[in-house]
Protein backbone atom coordinates (compact mmCIF):
# COMPACT_ATOMS: atom_id res chain seq x y z
CA UNK A 1 0.00 0.00 0.00
CA UNK A 2 2.85 2.38 0.86
CA UNK A 3 5.87 2.61 -1.33
CA UNK A 4 9.21 2.02 0.30
CA UNK A 5 11.13 5.24 0.01
CA UNK A 6 14.35 4.49 1.83
CA UNK A 7 16.72 6.39 -0.44
CA UNK A 8 15.14 9.78 0.35
CA UNK A 9 15.83 9.51 4.07
CA UNK A 10 18.82 11.45 5.27
CA UNK A 11 21.05 9.18 7.30
CA UNK A 12 21.04 10.34 10.90
CA UNK A 13 22.08 7.08 12.43
CA UNK A 14 23.70 5.68 14.40
CA UNK A 15 22.68 8.09 17.11
CA UNK A 16 25.41 8.08 19.71
CA UNK A 17 24.61 9.38 23.17
CA UNK A 18 27.74 9.80 25.24
CA UNK A 19 27.84 10.67 28.97
CA UNK A 20 24.74 12.81 28.62
CA UNK A 21 23.62 14.76 31.67
CA UNK A 22 20.54 16.97 31.72
CA UNK A 23 19.13 19.00 34.61
CA UNK A 24 15.82 20.77 34.99
CA UNK A 25 16.38 23.48 37.56
CA UNK A 26 18.27 21.83 40.40
CA UNK A 27 17.10 18.32 39.55
CA UNK A 28 19.42 16.04 37.65
CA UNK A 29 17.12 14.23 35.23
CA UNK A 30 19.64 12.35 33.08
CA UNK A 31 22.83 11.25 34.77
CA UNK A 32 25.76 10.44 32.46
CA UNK A 33 23.61 8.46 30.06
CA UNK A 34 25.31 6.61 27.18
CA UNK A 35 23.73 4.51 24.48
CA UNK A 36 23.72 3.89 20.77
CA UNK A 37 20.64 3.81 18.57
CA UNK A 38 21.09 1.64 15.52
CA UNK A 39 20.01 2.55 12.04
CA UNK A 40 16.44 1.59 11.17
CA UNK A 41 15.79 0.15 14.63
CA UNK A 42 12.67 0.45 16.74
CA UNK A 43 14.11 1.30 20.11
CA UNK A 44 11.61 1.21 22.93
CA UNK A 45 12.55 3.19 26.00
CA UNK A 46 10.97 1.82 29.16
CA UNK A 47 11.20 2.55 32.84
CA UNK A 48 9.11 3.84 35.73
CA UNK A 49 7.58 7.31 35.87
CA UNK A 50 10.15 10.01 36.44
CA UNK A 51 13.00 7.83 35.18
CA UNK A 52 13.91 10.38 32.50
CA UNK A 53 12.43 8.75 29.39
CA UNK A 54 10.56 11.78 28.05
CA UNK A 55 13.47 14.14 28.71
CA UNK A 56 15.75 11.67 26.93
CA UNK A 57 13.54 11.86 23.84
CA UNK A 58 13.25 15.65 24.07
CA UNK A 59 17.01 15.97 24.39
CA UNK A 60 17.55 13.89 21.26
CA UNK A 61 15.07 16.23 19.54
CA UNK A 62 17.10 19.23 20.74
CA UNK A 63 14.37 20.58 23.01
CA UNK A 64 16.36 20.64 26.24
CA UNK A 65 19.76 22.00 27.13
CA UNK A 66 22.56 19.55 27.74
CA UNK A 67 24.68 20.00 30.89
CA UNK A 68 27.39 17.57 29.88
CA UNK A 69 28.03 14.92 27.28
CA UNK A 70 27.02 14.83 23.66
CA UNK A 71 24.64 13.43 21.10
CA UNK A 72 25.74 12.81 17.53
CA UNK A 73 23.75 11.78 14.50
CA UNK A 74 25.91 9.78 12.15
CA UNK A 75 28.89 11.57 13.78
CA UNK A 76 27.36 15.04 13.34
CA UNK A 77 26.14 17.21 16.22
CA UNK A 78 22.49 18.17 16.24
CA UNK A 79 21.68 21.16 14.03
CA UNK A 80 18.62 22.59 12.30
CA UNK A 81 19.15 20.48 9.20
CA UNK A 82 19.21 17.32 11.31
CA UNK A 83 16.28 18.48 13.42
CA UNK A 84 14.30 19.11 10.25
CA UNK A 85 14.58 15.40 9.52
CA UNK A 86 13.33 14.39 12.95
CA UNK A 87 9.73 14.39 14.06
CA UNK A 88 8.40 14.19 17.57
CA UNK A 89 4.99 13.09 18.76
CA UNK A 90 4.33 14.28 22.29
CA UNK A 91 2.41 12.35 24.91
CA UNK A 92 -0.10 15.18 25.13
CA UNK A 93 -0.50 16.47 21.59
CA UNK A 94 -0.38 20.22 21.09
CA UNK A 95 -2.77 21.10 18.31
CA UNK A 96 -3.15 24.52 16.79
CA UNK A 97 -6.41 26.39 17.36
CA UNK A 98 -7.52 25.58 13.86
CA UNK A 99 -9.21 22.79 11.98
CA UNK A 100 -7.55 19.48 11.07
CA UNK A 101 -6.57 20.54 7.55
CA UNK A 102 -5.06 23.84 8.75
CA UNK A 103 -2.98 21.97 11.32
CA UNK A 104 -1.51 19.94 8.46
CA UNK A 105 -1.17 23.01 6.22
CA UNK A 106 0.85 24.71 8.95
CA UNK A 107 3.51 21.98 8.85
CA UNK A 108 3.45 22.13 5.06
CA UNK A 109 4.06 25.88 5.25
CA UNK A 110 6.81 25.59 7.87
CA UNK A 111 8.63 22.94 5.88
CA UNK A 112 8.08 24.82 2.59
CA UNK A 113 6.66 21.67 1.13
CA UNK A 114 3.55 21.84 -1.00
CA UNK A 115 1.67 18.69 -0.27
CA UNK A 116 -2.07 18.88 -0.79
CA UNK A 117 -2.24 15.31 -2.03
CA UNK A 118 0.29 14.09 0.54
CA UNK A 119 -1.81 15.62 3.33
CA UNK A 120 -4.93 13.97 1.96
CA UNK A 121 -3.19 10.60 1.86
CA UNK A 122 -1.68 10.95 5.31
CA UNK A 123 -5.01 11.93 6.86
CA UNK A 124 -6.53 8.87 5.20
CA UNK A 125 -3.68 6.76 6.53
CA UNK A 126 -4.26 7.85 10.13
CA UNK A 127 -8.01 7.39 9.85
CA UNK A 128 -8.88 11.08 9.70
CA UNK A 129 -10.23 11.17 6.16
CA UNK A 130 -13.17 13.58 5.93
CA UNK A 131 -12.12 15.42 9.11
CA UNK A 132 -10.56 18.35 7.22
CA UNK A 133 -12.89 21.03 8.56
CA UNK A 134 -13.30 19.67 12.07
CA UNK A 135 -11.73 21.89 14.74
CA UNK A 136 -8.63 19.98 15.85
CA UNK A 137 -9.17 20.50 19.54
CA UNK A 138 -12.64 18.97 19.35
CA UNK A 139 -11.20 15.64 18.27
CA UNK A 140 -11.19 12.71 20.70
CA UNK A 141 -7.95 11.79 22.48
CA UNK A 142 -7.14 9.06 19.96
CA UNK A 143 -7.94 11.29 17.00
CA UNK A 144 -5.78 14.08 18.40
CA UNK A 145 -2.86 11.73 18.77
CA UNK A 146 -3.38 10.44 15.22
CA UNK A 147 -3.42 14.00 13.90
CA UNK A 148 -0.22 14.66 15.81
CA UNK A 149 1.27 11.55 14.19
CA UNK A 150 0.00 12.71 10.78
CA UNK A 151 1.92 15.97 11.19
CA UNK A 152 5.04 13.99 12.03
CA UNK A 153 4.57 11.71 9.02
CA UNK A 154 4.27 14.70 6.69
CA UNK A 155 7.88 15.54 7.53
CA UNK A 156 8.96 12.08 6.29
CA UNK A 157 11.33 11.84 9.24
CA UNK A 158 14.53 9.84 9.30
CA UNK A 159 14.14 9.66 13.06
CA UNK A 160 10.67 9.44 14.55
CA UNK A 161 10.43 10.12 18.27
CA UNK A 162 7.24 9.06 20.01
CA UNK A 163 6.60 9.85 23.65
CA UNK A 164 3.99 7.39 24.93
CA UNK A 165 2.01 7.79 21.72
CA UNK A 166 -0.71 5.34 22.68
CA UNK A 167 -1.16 6.15 26.37
CA UNK A 168 -4.87 5.98 27.27
CA UNK A 169 -5.95 5.43 23.67
CA UNK A 170 -8.76 3.25 22.37
CA UNK A 171 -7.84 -0.11 20.76
CA UNK A 172 -8.49 1.22 17.23
CA UNK A 173 -6.10 4.15 17.63
CA UNK A 174 -3.55 1.95 19.36
CA UNK A 175 -3.60 -0.65 16.59
CA UNK A 176 -3.47 1.97 13.85
CA UNK A 177 -0.56 3.82 15.43
CA UNK A 178 1.39 0.60 15.94
CA UNK A 179 0.78 -0.37 12.30
CA UNK A 180 2.05 3.02 11.15
CA UNK A 181 5.14 2.72 13.36
CA UNK A 182 5.96 -0.64 11.77
CA UNK A 183 5.31 0.74 8.27
CA UNK A 184 7.58 3.71 8.90
CA UNK A 185 10.26 1.37 10.15
CA UNK A 186 9.93 -0.71 6.98
CA UNK A 187 10.35 2.49 4.98
CA UNK A 188 13.69 3.05 6.68
CA UNK A 189 12.95 5.39 9.57
CA UNK A 190 14.63 4.92 12.91
CA UNK A 191 12.02 4.91 15.64
CA UNK A 192 12.50 5.69 19.30
CA UNK A 193 9.45 5.44 21.50
CA UNK A 194 8.66 5.44 25.17
CA UNK A 195 5.92 3.32 26.66
CA UNK A 196 4.70 1.73 29.87
CA UNK A 197 2.91 -0.97 27.91
CA UNK A 198 5.08 -4.09 28.09
CA UNK A 199 2.94 -5.92 25.53
CA UNK A 200 3.44 -3.03 23.12
CA UNK A 201 7.17 -3.02 23.78
CA UNK A 202 7.30 -6.73 22.96
CA UNK A 203 5.24 -6.22 19.79
CA UNK A 204 7.30 -3.34 18.44
CA UNK A 205 10.79 -3.26 19.86
CA UNK A 206 13.92 -4.42 18.14
CA UNK A 207 15.94 -2.86 20.98
CA UNK A 208 15.15 -1.90 24.53
CA UNK A 209 16.61 0.85 26.65
CA UNK A 210 15.70 0.49 30.31
CA UNK A 211 15.83 3.67 32.40
CA UNK A 212 15.69 4.05 36.15
CA UNK A 213 16.36 7.19 38.18
CA UNK A 214 17.94 9.05 35.28
CA UNK A 215 20.34 6.26 34.34
CA UNK A 216 20.30 3.66 31.62
CA UNK A 217 20.52 0.31 33.37
CA UNK A 218 20.22 -1.82 30.25
CA UNK A 219 20.37 -1.46 26.49
CA UNK A 220 19.93 -4.66 24.64
CA UNK A 221 18.09 -6.62 22.00
CA UNK A 222 14.38 -6.79 22.86
CA UNK A 223 14.20 -10.61 22.79
CA UNK A 224 17.17 -10.87 25.11
CA UNK A 225 15.78 -8.23 27.45
CA UNK A 226 12.38 -9.81 27.90
CA UNK A 227 13.83 -13.35 28.13
CA UNK A 228 16.66 -12.57 30.46
CA UNK A 229 16.89 -9.06 31.92
CA UNK A 230 20.28 -8.47 33.48
CA UNK A 231 19.43 -6.15 36.34
CA UNK A 232 17.14 -6.82 39.26
CA UNK A 233 15.42 -3.48 38.60
CA UNK A 234 14.51 -4.56 35.07
CA UNK A 235 13.25 -7.93 36.34
CA UNK A 236 11.08 -6.18 38.92
CA UNK A 237 9.80 -3.67 36.35
CA UNK A 238 8.85 -6.38 33.85
CA UNK A 239 7.05 -8.25 36.66
CA UNK A 240 5.08 -5.16 37.53
CA UNK A 241 6.75 -4.55 40.86
CA UNK A 242 7.36 -1.08 42.26
CA UNK A 243 10.92 0.16 41.92
CA UNK A 244 12.21 2.10 44.90
CA UNK B 1 -39.79 62.14 36.12
CA UNK B 2 -41.63 64.02 33.34
CA UNK B 3 -38.44 65.77 32.35
CA UNK B 4 -36.72 62.42 32.00
CA UNK B 5 -39.53 60.99 29.84
CA UNK B 6 -39.51 64.12 27.69
CA UNK B 7 -35.78 63.78 27.30
CA UNK B 8 -36.16 60.17 26.18
CA UNK B 9 -38.85 61.14 23.66
CA UNK B 10 -36.70 63.94 22.31
CA UNK B 11 -33.68 61.70 22.07
CA UNK B 12 -35.57 59.10 20.04
CA UNK B 13 -36.87 61.87 17.79
CA UNK B 14 -33.32 63.11 17.17
CA UNK B 15 -32.09 59.63 16.42
CA UNK B 16 -34.90 58.56 14.16
CA UNK B 17 -35.19 61.85 12.24
CA UNK B 18 -31.46 61.57 11.46
CA UNK B 19 -30.68 64.95 13.02
CA UNK B 20 -27.81 66.59 11.09
CA UNK B 21 -25.90 67.91 14.13
CA UNK B 22 -26.25 64.63 15.91
CA UNK B 23 -24.79 62.66 13.02
CA UNK B 24 -21.96 65.15 12.49
CA UNK B 25 -20.95 64.59 16.13
CA UNK B 26 -21.41 60.85 15.79
CA UNK B 27 -19.27 60.62 12.65
CA UNK B 28 -16.47 62.70 14.19
CA UNK B 29 -16.51 60.48 17.29
CA UNK B 30 -16.24 57.35 15.17
CA UNK B 31 -13.52 58.92 13.01
CA UNK B 32 -11.36 60.06 15.95
CA UNK B 33 -11.79 56.80 17.88
CA UNK B 34 -11.36 54.66 14.77
CA UNK B 35 -8.13 56.35 13.67
CA UNK B 36 -6.66 56.32 17.18
CA UNK B 37 -7.58 52.64 17.51
CA UNK B 38 -6.00 51.80 14.16
CA UNK B 39 -2.77 53.61 15.02
CA UNK B 40 -2.71 52.08 18.51
CA UNK B 41 -3.10 48.61 17.00
CA UNK B 42 -0.27 49.29 14.53
CA UNK B 43 1.98 50.12 17.49
CA UNK B 44 0.46 47.93 20.22
CA UNK B 45 0.08 44.56 18.49
CA UNK B 46 3.74 44.22 17.37
CA UNK B 47 5.01 45.73 20.62
CA UNK B 48 2.85 43.43 22.75
CA UNK B 49 3.97 40.43 20.71
CA UNK B 50 7.62 41.46 21.03
CA UNK B 51 7.29 41.79 24.80
CA UNK B 52 5.64 38.38 24.98
CA UNK B 53 8.16 36.37 23.04
CA UNK B 54 11.50 38.11 23.59
CA UNK B 55 13.58 37.97 26.74
CA UNK B 56 15.72 41.00 27.49
CA UNK B 57 16.96 42.97 30.44
CA UNK B 58 14.25 45.31 31.76
CA UNK B 59 11.37 43.44 30.13
CA UNK B 60 9.48 43.19 33.43
CA UNK B 61 9.84 46.95 33.92
CA UNK B 62 8.27 47.54 30.51
CA UNK B 63 5.40 45.20 31.35
CA UNK B 64 4.81 46.91 34.69
CA UNK B 65 4.92 50.29 32.96
CA UNK B 66 2.36 49.34 30.32
CA UNK B 67 0.13 47.63 32.88
CA UNK B 68 0.21 50.77 35.02
CA UNK B 69 -0.49 52.96 32.01
CA UNK B 70 -3.69 51.00 31.36
CA UNK B 71 -5.19 52.99 34.22
CA UNK B 72 -3.94 56.40 33.12
CA UNK B 73 -6.39 59.15 34.14
CA UNK B 74 -7.69 60.69 30.89
CA UNK B 75 -7.54 64.25 32.25
CA UNK B 76 -3.84 63.81 33.06
CA UNK B 77 -3.20 62.53 29.53
CA UNK B 78 -5.20 65.46 28.18
CA UNK B 79 -3.16 67.88 30.24
CA UNK B 80 0.18 66.39 29.13
CA UNK B 81 -0.82 66.42 25.46
CA UNK B 82 -2.12 69.98 25.94
CA UNK B 83 1.24 71.09 27.37
CA UNK B 84 3.10 69.39 24.52
CA UNK B 85 1.05 70.80 21.65
CA UNK B 86 0.03 74.20 23.05
CA UNK B 87 1.67 77.19 21.37
CA UNK B 88 4.42 77.45 24.02
CA UNK B 89 4.97 73.66 24.14
CA UNK B 90 7.70 71.70 22.30
CA UNK B 91 5.28 70.67 19.55
CA UNK B 92 3.39 73.96 19.44
CA UNK B 93 4.73 74.61 15.94
CA UNK B 94 2.56 71.79 14.64
CA UNK B 95 -0.53 73.88 15.35
CA UNK B 96 -2.70 70.90 16.22
CA UNK B 97 -4.17 72.06 19.53
CA UNK B 98 -7.98 72.08 19.38
CA UNK B 99 -8.02 69.85 16.31
CA UNK B 100 -9.12 66.21 15.87
CA UNK B 101 -5.41 65.34 15.43
CA UNK B 102 -4.68 66.29 19.05
CA UNK B 103 -7.69 64.28 20.15
CA UNK B 104 -6.41 61.25 18.22
CA UNK B 105 -2.99 61.57 19.88
CA UNK B 106 -4.55 61.78 23.35
CA UNK B 107 -6.73 58.74 22.70
CA UNK B 108 -3.77 56.82 21.30
CA UNK B 109 -1.84 57.44 24.53
CA UNK B 110 -4.81 56.11 26.47
CA UNK B 111 -5.48 52.95 24.47
CA UNK B 112 -2.03 51.87 23.29
CA UNK B 113 -1.05 50.54 26.75
CA UNK B 114 -4.27 48.49 26.82
CA UNK B 115 -3.44 46.94 23.44
CA UNK B 116 0.20 46.32 24.42
CA UNK B 117 -0.49 44.77 27.83
CA UNK B 118 -3.38 42.55 26.84
CA UNK B 119 -1.73 41.44 23.58
CA UNK B 120 1.41 40.59 25.51
CA UNK B 121 -0.54 38.42 27.97
CA UNK B 122 -2.43 36.63 25.19
CA UNK B 123 0.63 35.98 23.04
CA UNK B 124 2.70 34.86 26.01
CA UNK B 125 0.05 32.28 26.89
CA UNK B 126 -0.23 30.91 23.36
CA UNK B 127 3.54 30.94 22.79
CA UNK B 128 4.02 28.86 25.97
CA UNK B 129 1.36 26.46 24.74
CA UNK B 130 3.06 26.06 21.33
CA UNK B 131 6.65 26.29 22.59
CA UNK B 132 7.67 22.61 22.47
CA UNK B 133 5.78 21.90 19.26
CA UNK B 134 7.30 24.87 17.43
CA UNK B 135 10.79 24.05 18.72
CA UNK B 136 10.39 20.47 17.58
CA UNK B 137 9.15 21.54 14.14
CA UNK B 138 11.95 24.14 13.92
CA UNK B 139 9.42 26.87 13.12
CA UNK B 140 11.15 30.13 12.05
CA UNK B 141 10.38 33.12 14.33
CA UNK B 142 8.39 35.06 11.74
CA UNK B 143 6.16 32.09 11.01
CA UNK B 144 5.71 31.48 14.73
CA UNK B 145 4.62 35.09 15.28
CA UNK B 146 2.12 34.91 12.43
CA UNK B 147 0.77 31.67 13.93
CA UNK B 148 0.45 33.19 17.41
CA UNK B 149 -1.43 36.22 16.11
CA UNK B 150 -3.65 34.14 13.85
CA UNK B 151 -4.50 31.54 16.48
CA UNK B 152 -5.12 34.20 19.12
CA UNK B 153 -7.30 36.21 16.72
CA UNK B 154 -10.49 35.95 18.77
CA UNK B 155 -8.77 37.06 21.97
CA UNK B 156 -7.00 39.86 20.12
CA UNK B 157 -10.30 41.02 18.69
CA UNK B 158 -11.53 41.35 22.26
CA UNK B 159 -8.52 43.52 23.02
CA UNK B 160 -9.16 45.70 19.98
CA UNK B 161 -12.78 46.18 20.95
CA UNK B 162 -11.78 46.96 24.54
CA UNK B 163 -9.51 49.66 23.11
CA UNK B 164 -12.35 50.99 20.98
CA UNK B 165 -14.64 51.05 24.02
CA UNK B 166 -12.07 53.07 25.97
CA UNK B 167 -11.61 55.51 23.06
CA UNK B 168 -15.25 56.12 22.17
CA UNK B 169 -16.34 56.63 25.79
CA UNK B 170 -13.46 58.89 26.80
CA UNK B 171 -14.20 62.54 27.63
CA UNK B 172 -11.52 64.02 29.91
CA UNK B 173 -8.60 64.07 27.50
CA UNK B 174 -10.46 65.04 24.33
CA UNK B 175 -12.25 67.95 25.98
CA UNK B 176 -8.89 69.41 27.08
CA UNK B 177 -7.00 69.00 23.79
CA UNK B 178 -10.01 69.30 21.47
CA UNK B 179 -11.72 72.20 23.21
CA UNK B 180 -15.20 70.89 22.34
CA UNK B 181 -15.51 73.34 19.42
CA UNK B 182 -18.81 73.12 17.55
CA UNK B 183 -18.52 71.59 14.06
CA UNK B 184 -14.79 71.01 14.59
CA UNK B 185 -13.90 68.96 17.65
CA UNK B 186 -17.23 68.25 19.27
CA UNK B 187 -17.69 64.53 19.84
CA UNK B 188 -20.39 62.53 21.58
CA UNK B 189 -18.91 62.48 25.06
CA UNK B 190 -17.96 66.15 25.11
CA UNK B 191 -21.39 67.09 23.82
CA UNK B 192 -23.07 65.03 26.52
CA UNK B 193 -20.97 66.84 29.15
CA UNK B 194 -21.74 70.26 27.63
CA UNK B 195 -25.46 69.75 27.03
CA UNK B 196 -25.96 68.27 30.48
CA UNK B 197 -24.31 71.30 32.07
CA UNK B 198 -26.61 73.53 29.98
CA UNK B 199 -29.65 71.54 31.07
CA UNK B 200 -30.36 70.38 27.50
CA UNK B 201 -30.93 66.80 28.48
CA UNK B 202 -32.60 65.64 25.27
CA UNK B 203 -29.51 65.90 23.05
CA UNK B 204 -27.30 64.59 25.86
CA UNK B 205 -29.56 61.63 26.34
CA UNK B 206 -29.83 60.98 22.60
CA UNK B 207 -26.07 60.80 22.37
CA UNK B 208 -26.00 58.64 25.47
CA UNK B 209 -28.41 56.22 23.81
CA UNK B 210 -26.22 56.09 20.70
CA UNK B 211 -23.11 55.55 22.79
CA UNK B 212 -24.81 52.73 24.62
CA UNK B 213 -26.05 51.27 21.33
CA UNK B 214 -22.51 51.25 19.95
CA UNK B 215 -21.23 49.60 23.13
CA UNK B 216 -24.06 47.06 23.04
CA UNK B 217 -23.52 46.27 19.35
CA UNK B 218 -19.76 45.80 19.69
CA UNK B 219 -20.24 43.64 22.79
CA UNK B 220 -22.94 41.61 21.08
CA UNK B 221 -20.67 40.95 18.09
CA UNK B 222 -17.82 40.14 20.45
CA UNK B 223 -19.86 37.70 22.51
CA UNK B 224 -21.19 35.98 19.39
CA UNK B 225 -17.67 35.59 18.03
CA UNK B 226 -16.39 34.29 21.35
CA UNK B 227 -19.21 31.78 21.67
CA UNK B 228 -18.47 30.58 18.13
CA UNK B 229 -14.75 30.36 18.91
CA UNK B 230 -15.33 28.57 22.21
CA UNK B 231 -17.56 25.98 20.54
CA UNK B 232 -14.63 25.21 18.25
CA UNK B 233 -12.14 25.46 21.11
CA UNK B 234 -10.27 28.20 19.27
CA UNK B 235 -9.81 30.23 22.44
Amino acid sequence: MYKSNKKNLMKLTPIEVIDLSVSLGKDLILDKVSCSIKNNSITVVIGPNGAGKSIFLQTINGLTNIDNGKITFNKIYNNDEIRNKQAMVFQTPTLLRRNVKSNMDFVSNVKNKNGKLIIKNILKRVGLEGYDNKPARLLSGGEKQRLSLARALFIEPSVLLLDEPTANLDPFSLKLIEEIILEESKKGATIILTTHDMAQAKRLASDIIFFNKGKILEQTDANVFFRNPLTKEAKKYINGEILL
Amino acid sequence: MNILLEAFAKSFELVFTLNEDLFEILLLSLKVSGISLLLSCLIGLPLGTFLAIKSFWGKDAFLVLFNTMMGLPPVVVGLIVYLLVSRSGPFGWLGILYTPTAMIIAQMILITPIIVSLTSQIIEEISQEYKSLFASLVVPSHKAIIAYLFDARYSILTVVLAGFGRAISEVGAVIIVGGNIDHLTRVMTTTIALETSKGNLSLALALGIILLSIALTTNFILIRLKIRAKRRMYV
